[in-house]
């Protein structure tokens, strides 16, 4: 049965986005994307090195099965997320934008005001908008009013690995969003991404995750199952939890 | 030769170049990056036309592995 992802109308085999900062060599890199499976990746806009030689990130991606999803990381300000999302719109040619509008650089935990300014700003200039958030339920409400295409809770601080720190806030995200609901950040481990596909997330964004990871390309594969595994188990649907035993075996036919 | 303020770094260049021109004088691919002009973004299909003039402040960018890193640079 067809279980395809669809933001901004487009489709999506995958439900694992990746970042691609962190990794030791474009070489780890291009080969950790491979086995994530990911048919997304995050990058970030900066400066032409104009002192020579730095090679080209896209020379490692294999950018006819992967789409490119620029971020605005590292913007403090509404203002500079927009000017971020503009120039990598320009340089990707593509209308969609990971939007990032950081309040602290020890948390880097978003600043939501600026964040629903620049969400606001840019789907008015026809970007298709995936906000980074807090795992704040009426926040991803307005960044919805707001025209976002999906919306990017936190499972915990970005790059901390502690995993999803408040499954609840999750479920009523969920609960309340008509578009699609993506766990960003916060992953540490396949199990950190399997409960959060459990809970009936619709996608999970990691960079750290796998880059850090002391085999990422192994890591890379663990997640690319995880996220698999976890959608499938959400999909069958689980048992519910109960106290006590339920015996498996039937008692009929028991010696006496 | 003019004055420009390239990438935050003052740079001499020749007089009544377009942006097409720098980028081949830069050696960078044209491919996937993006121009600002003193804060304005300069469509592709401009680069070619768009005459580069004294005391321009030019951003030239791309992308790199990212990841959420360090504040913007363009703010330098």
């Amino acid at each position: 049965m067809s279980d395809k992802l669809i933001i901004g109308g487009r489709e999506f085999e995958s439900r694992l986005f990746v970042g691609t900062g962190k990794y030791q060599t474009f070489e780890l890199m291009r080969e950790a994307l491979a086995a994530s499976g990911a048919d997304v990746v995050t990058v970030a806009v900066r400066r032409v090195d104009l002192s020579g030689s730095a090679e080209s990130l896209l020379n490692y991606i294999d950018t006819d099965r992967m789409m490119i999803l620029p971020n605005t990381a590292g913007c403090y300000t509404a203002e500079d997320a927009i000017r971020y999302a503009r120039l990598g719109r320009e340089a990707g040619l593509s209308e969609f934008v990971k939007l990032e509008v950081l309040g602290d650089e020890k948390t880097l935990f978003p600043d939501n005001e600026e964040l629903l300014v620049a969400t606001r700003q840019l789907v008015k200039e026809g970007f298709v908008v995936l906000p980074y958030t807090n795992d704040d339920p009426i926040v991803c409400r307005k960044l919805e009013d707001a025209g976002a295409a999906a919306v990017m809770p936190l499972g915990a601080p970005i790059g901390s690995g502690l995993g999803i720190q408040n499954v609840n806030n999750i479920r009523i995200i969920l609960e309340n969003a008509s578009v699609p609901v993506i766990v960003d950040a916060g992953v540490g481990t396949a199990s950190d991404a399997a409960i959060a596909m459990e809970l009936g997330v619709d996608g999970v964004l990691m960079n750290t995750g796998i880059a850090g990871a002391k085999d990422a390309v192994a890591m890379a594969t663990a997640m690319n199952y995880a996220v698999k595994a976890g959608r499938l188990a959400f999909r069958a649907g689980r048992i519910p939890r109960k106290l006590y035993a339920t015996a498996s075996s039937p008692l009929e036919g028991a010696l006496s | 030769m003019i004055e420009i303020q390239l990438n935050g770094q003052k740079k001499e260049i020749r007089a009544a170049i377009t942006l097409a021109h720098l980028l081949d004088e830069l050696k960078l691919k044209p491919e996937r990056v993006a121009i600002e002009v003193n804060r304005e973004i300069v469509k592709r299909d401009q680069w070619s036309s768009c005459v580069v003039q004294d005391g321009d402040s030019i951003e030239i960018v791309h992308f790199v592995g990212g990841g959420s890193i360090s504040r913007c640079q363009t703010n330098s």
